[in-house]
């Protein structure tokens, strides 16, 4: 069974970053992945990342694939690890498919959306219920929809809509909307965005798709009839595939200034790990910094 | 003989974009619907489906919902 130097789990910014480090420093190293570009392909409007002032998610994984394919990188994409084990001083990474091993790892798998665990959540994913506003958005035109959570994902979601929707109901559950002070002036100003508040939604409903929810506000429930839900309360890390290293109570898992995990040889870079910042450009400078850190410590090794 | 490929999609869905290009790759012909824009089409998508994910894409009858590279390979015979 052939052992890779390297193997980095997730191609987003800090997959894709590591990959073109570890491809100059010609390791011998593939990339697996479900997709390439993770979450960046979901933001719509960038401003912040160098070199572009102005550049869409989906543009800017095309620049990223455009480089990394200027270097002859196998990735392995469409696949989805399922667990990274020990394997005496080495890994075994395991897919639905096959089986790996190698030396040291860069685990960048990024978050994905948090869901809201209330009753109707299941049953109507994708028939009312989404989690993608960018994809979705679209597809409610003239129609009634709520946004869940007030943070700046949601009020995206709410402005993107307000170009589209009837009629939004924007639910938070704290006392107060946590987006930027700017978006929320901007939002308040939208006379078909209803704001709720100190308020939790409890039940989802319908009958083949969404018609409504159930929300608790002081105690009381109320009805909203509508045709769409959009799910913007966070994100979790997915750090689930190992159990080896050390993760905080967030479960992202702990890295050093060397992008060092708790475990020897294994790496963690990006949105994954305990970071501060969860950027764009944040997460490929850590994908720099763990692919050096990989090479190094296969040089002493 | 050649499938018919219809590919329910909207503008700014990431998914679609990689479903489409993945045919295109592939040399597969298709027809493309903005249900963003063509209320019909959505009806049509969702009555096809069940349900409002996109891209959903139909071969011939057979219905995949997202960007299931690995299905789309095995209905199309690639
Ligand atoms: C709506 C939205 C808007 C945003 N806007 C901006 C912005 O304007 N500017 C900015 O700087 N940042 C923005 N961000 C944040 C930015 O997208 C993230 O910080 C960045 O994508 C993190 O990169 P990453 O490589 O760590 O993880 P991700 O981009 O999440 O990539 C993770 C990768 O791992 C893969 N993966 C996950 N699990 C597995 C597994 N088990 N097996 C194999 N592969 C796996 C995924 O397929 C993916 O390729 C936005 C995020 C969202 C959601």
């Amino acid at each position: 069974m052939k052992l890779y130097e390297l193997i980095i789990i997730g191609a987003g910014p800090a997959g894709l970053t590591a990959g073109i480090y570890a491809a100059r420093k010609k390791m011998d190293f593939i990339i697996i992945t479900e997709d390439i570009g993770g979450m960046t392909k979901y933001s719509w409007d960038i401003e912040n990342y160098l070199g572009y002032q102005f550049i869409t998610g989906p543009e800017l994984v095309e620049k990223f694939r455009e480089h990394i394919n200027e270097f002859n990188v196998e990735i392995r994409e469409g696949q989805k690890v399922i667990e990274v084990l020990k394997d005496e001083e080495n890994f075994k990474i395991s897919t639905k498919t096959d089986t790996y091993f190698t030396k040291t790892i860069i685990i960048a798998t990024g978050r994905r959306p948090k869901e809201l665990n209330v009753k109707g959540e299941k049953e109507f994913r994708n028939k009312g219920i989404t989690y993608c506003a960018t994809c979705d958005a679209p597809l409610f035109r003239d129609k009634i929809v709520g946004v869940i959570g007030g943070g700046n994902s949601g009020l995206d979601a709410v402005l993107q809509l307000s170009r589209i929707a009837k009629k939004i109901y924007l639910i938070e559950i704290k006392d107060h909307l946590t987006g930027d002070f700017f978006v929320i002036n901007k939002i308040k100003k939208i006379d078909k965005v209803e704001i709720f508040t100190n308020t939790k939604v409890v039940e989802i409903y319908g009958d083949k798709f969404v018609q409504g929810i159930k929300i608790i506000k002081n105690n009381e429930i109320i009805e909203l009839k509508v045709d769409g839900l959009f799910v913007e309360i966070g994100s979790i890390p997915n750090s689930e595939i190992i159990d080896f290293v050390e993760k905080n109570q967030y479960n992202e898992i702990i890295v050093d200034c060397k992008n060092r995990t708790s475990h020897k040889g294994v790496f963690a870079a990006g949105d994954v790990t305990n970071v501060f910042a969860k950027q764009i450009i944040v997460a490929c400078g850590e994908g720099a910094k763990a692919a050096i850190s990989s090479f190094e410590y296969l040089k002493y090794l | 003989m050649e499938k018919k490929v219809i590919v329910y999609s909207t503008k700014t869905c990431p998914y679609c974009k990689l479903a489409k290009e993945f045919l295109k790759n592939n040399n597969i012909e298709f027809i493309d619907y903005d249900v963003g824009e063509d209320r019909e089409k959505l009806e049509e998508m969702i009555k096809k489906s069940g349900q409002m994910g996109v891209p959903t894409i139909d071969i011939d009858g057979e219905i995949i919902v997202g960007f299931d590279k690995e299905r789309l390979k095995q209905v199309l015979g690639i």
